[in-house]
């Protein structure tokens, strides 16, 4: 699979500029932009310069270990990692239904996270942008100039990831890198006072979420030529959803739309996702391309997170939140929306959502309940999918008779968003850079296009030891004398 | 008692600690509630000596707290400068000997290693890592060998022999090369008789042997060192008669 812009045809002759690090995403990346002598646009990648291999390192660890391993692969969305992988081991040790205190207990956690992460990408990292114009001045584009120019507003973000970030620390134990969900449930219920202590905020909180949502919106709508455009393709979409289809960022099934928004495939259970889901690794990346099986590479690739799954949902199960989901179809027009920066304002959405659901929660006394640990039959394999702040998540893993993990394979949301993100880049390289001489703020507008995407760049880079590569051996004289060519490795573990 | 028939006391950084004849400097301090440092000492074992975290300074000597018998009238130091960086590097050592990964050990809150380090203010190993090949043994059904936390302190050797009358481990090798072994033809756990009821299922300070498939059931606020810091808990480790091992268990 290629694209347009992914490669030049003669790269040694092309002048490079990279964009290093990029600012204001997780994780450490970079993009080159190849242009040719009149300065139009040749080629343009979004690079992963670091690299985890936790796949590989988890091989050999005790399976009850895993989830508070691997959630060390990010520090903004660890609960994620927690929870997709104690939902794959769940499997591992026979159950597939979980105490109602320990599933309400863990909802709490990953509506505790997503409130916390989309704030904070709103707020902290995208808000110098849409507040203050893509190309304005460097020195105030950041949230210092956000919090002296509308103080409110950023102390309302600051407020909303604190309050998520204290759901997270009552249900895990830590606000970061807890250990809450274990297999076949958690190590903890909610006492009287920390339910208590949440509920004194939540009214709070969720009049904050809205105001939010309101800013989103209004930045889109008074800009909406600009916010239409920039950096818009078309793509599939793709997310898991309720077993009715509404939306459900915990558990559920899977379900893909074409771009025109009809049905790809729905209700699938996501414990066989290779069936419907296949990754292709290309040389010149760390992270791997995933695109829909039936579909091919070239057109099968698609976009998660909040653009996705409000568009692919049939409903929003929480009052305000769905007022805002049908106002946001609403200005599809019938069409889903492809415009990358709407997914700032589907991310205020499911902000709303999850101040919402949490408030549902800490009215249910299943959180305080004492059942916390069930356990079936063993198993040998274990697939965890979860909607995490970014988009959808998979764990999944082997384990031997011995407890022992054999396999892994993690297809985390911001690869899933690879080819999305290029096309993006792509896309606003050729409508704003093309011909120019380029400055700090056009470039910036490479970086406002991936930020709308929230990438976790941490996350998303696994693909030790399958990365295809090509040596050849050169005598003194400049002829080649060997040569050794490996292909890149696709398999399900 | 003294021939004086006083209570017979020595001082430890200046406190008064009394003792019963027999007990060592340890083991007195600790069952007055004075903490000193140490790893592979345990109320209910005679003393070791091997991992020296214990040393304390007695007539300008340094010397291992928990082998030293305790004298009426000896001036004994465990809080100098001097003694708390040798703690620290003594600890700092055993870290880089082994390979401990704190974030994902299900020990961690539990681990004595773990605690002390922290209570010395312990940010970094600071040395060299020696990153020893232990690969684990999970061939047990229900028991987990980590042998890449082990420290070498011979509790399990000890309760295996002494208490469980079954020799399960034992140390083989020498100097940097020593290491902890299963006393089995093959080499593997499921070739022994161990079971989880065993004295040695329940001595291991930091996370060696463990029980498999409940890592992680305490949460995060109430494993032993969330409560107090190891230093306020010296009491728990007073000399206590020898009990065989954990029968609830289950």
């Amino acid at each position: 699979m290629s694209s347009e812009l992914e490669t030049a045809a003669n790269p040694a002759r092309l002048k490079r500029v990279v964009i290093e690090p990029l600012s204001r995403v997780e994780g450490h990346g970079k993009i080159t932009i190849l242009l040719d002598n009149d300065d139009h646009v040749q080629q343009v990648r979004l690079h992963i310069v670091e690299f985890r291999g936790f796949e590989k390192f988890i091989q050999g660890r005790p399976y009850w270990e895993i989830p508070v391993m691997v959630q060390r692969l990010c520090g903004i969305c660890p609960v994620s990692h927690h929870l997709a992988a104690a939902k794959a081991l769940d499997q591992v040790v026979g159950v597939d239904h979980l105490t109602p205190t320990a599933d309400k207990i863990r909802r709490l956690m990953h509506y505790g996270q997503i409130l916390q992460s989309h704030a904070l990408h709103f707020f902290h990292l995208s808000s110098p942008d849409l507040l203050f114009g893509f190309d304005s001045d460097v020195a105030r584009r950041n949230i210092v100039g956000v919090a002296a120019k509308y103080p409110d507003i950023a102390r309302q973000g600051v407020l909303l990831r604190r309050f998520g970030q204290e759901v997270i620390r009552v249900t895990a134990g830590k606000r970061v890198h807890g250990t809450g969900a274990i297999p076949g449930g958690v190590n903890k219920a909610v006492t009287q006072a920390e339910r208590d202590e949440l509920l004194e905020d939540i009214y709070h909180v969720i009049a904050w979420c809205r105001s939010a949502v309101e800013l989103a919106k209004r930045l889109h709508l008074t800009n909406v030529g600009l916010y239409n455009s920039f950096g818009a393709f078309r793509s599939n979409l793709l997310s898991l959803v309720a077993p009715d289809g509404g939306m459900d960022l915990y558990h559920g099934v899977m379900r893909a739309r074409d771009s025109n928004g009809d049905i790809i495939f729905d209700k699938v259970d996501y414990s066989r996702y290779w069936d419907h889901l296949t990754e292709e690794v290309r040389p010149w990346s760390y992270m791997k391309f995933p695109y829909i099986r039936a579909l091919g590479a070239d057109a099968g690739w698609y976009k998660v997170g909040p653009l996705a799954r409000v568009q692919n949902c049939d409903h929003i199960p929480t009052p305000f939140a769905e007022a805002e989901r049908c106002e946001f179809v609403d200005f599809g027009s019938g069409q889903p929306v492809h415009a990358t920066l709407a997914y700032h304002w589907t991310r205020m959405i499911e902000l709303l959502f999850a101040a919402e659901s949490i408030k549902g929660l800490l009215h249910d006394d299943d959180i305080m309940g004492d059942e916390l640990v069930v356990r079936g039959e063993r198993r040998e394999r274990g697939v965890g999918v979860i909607e995490a702040p970014r988009g959808t998540l998979i764990h999944h893993y082997r384990i031997n008779e011995d407890d022992q993990a054999v396999r892994a394979n993690l297809i985390v949301s911001t690869t899933h968003n690879n080819q999305a993100m290029n096309e993006a880049i792509r896309h606003v390289a050729k409508r704003y850079l093309d011909g120019r001489k380029l400055t700090e703020g056009l470039l910036n507008h490479i970086e406002v296009a991936i930020r709308a995407f929230d990438p976790c760049l941490s996350c998303a880079t696994h693909a030790l030891g399958k990365m295809p590569f090509h040596v050849e051996l050169i005598d003194a004289e400049g002829q080649c004398i060997d040569t050794l060519v490996k292909s890149s490795l696709e398999r399900c573990p | 008692m003294t021939a004086e028939g006083k209570t017979a006391s020595f001082q430890l950084d200046g406190a008064t600690v009394p003792f019963e004849p027999g007990q060592t400097v340890i083991q007195a301090a600790l069952a007055a509630g004075h903490y000193i440092p140490h790893l592979c000492y345990h109320p209910e074992f005679k003393p070791h000596g091997s991992c020296r975290v214990c040393t304390v300074e007695v007539d300008g000597r340094t010397v291992a707290s928990c082998t030293l018998q305790a004298q009426d009238g000896m001036e004994v130091l465990s809080q100098s400068d001097r003694l708390r960086k040798e703690h620290q590097t003594l600890v700092q050592m055993l870290f880089v000997e082994g390979n401990h990964f704190c974030p994902s050990c299900e020990q961690s809150g539990n681990c004595r290693l773990q605690a002390v380090a922290y209570d010395l203010d312990i940010m970094s190993a600071e040395l060299d890592h020696l990153f020893p090949n232990r690969p684990v043994d999970a061939s047990h059904p229900e028991i987990l060998l980590e042998f890449n936390r082990c420290i070498l302190c011979e509790l399990c050797v000890r309760a295996s022999a002494e208490v469980d009358g079954k020799n399960v481990f034992a140390l083989s090798g020498r100097g940097i090369t020593k290491h902890l072994i299963v006393n089995a033809e093959s080499g593997r756990l499921a070739d022994t008789d161990i079971a989880v009821t065993d004295k040695a299922m329940e001595v291991c300070p930091v996370g060696v042997i463990l029980r498999k498939g409940v890592g992680f059931r305490v949460p995060i606020g109430e494993r032993r060192f969330d409560r107090q810091p190891i230093s306020a808990q010296a009491r728990e480790d007073a000399p206590r008669r020898p009990t065989t091992g954990n029968e609830d268990s289950t």
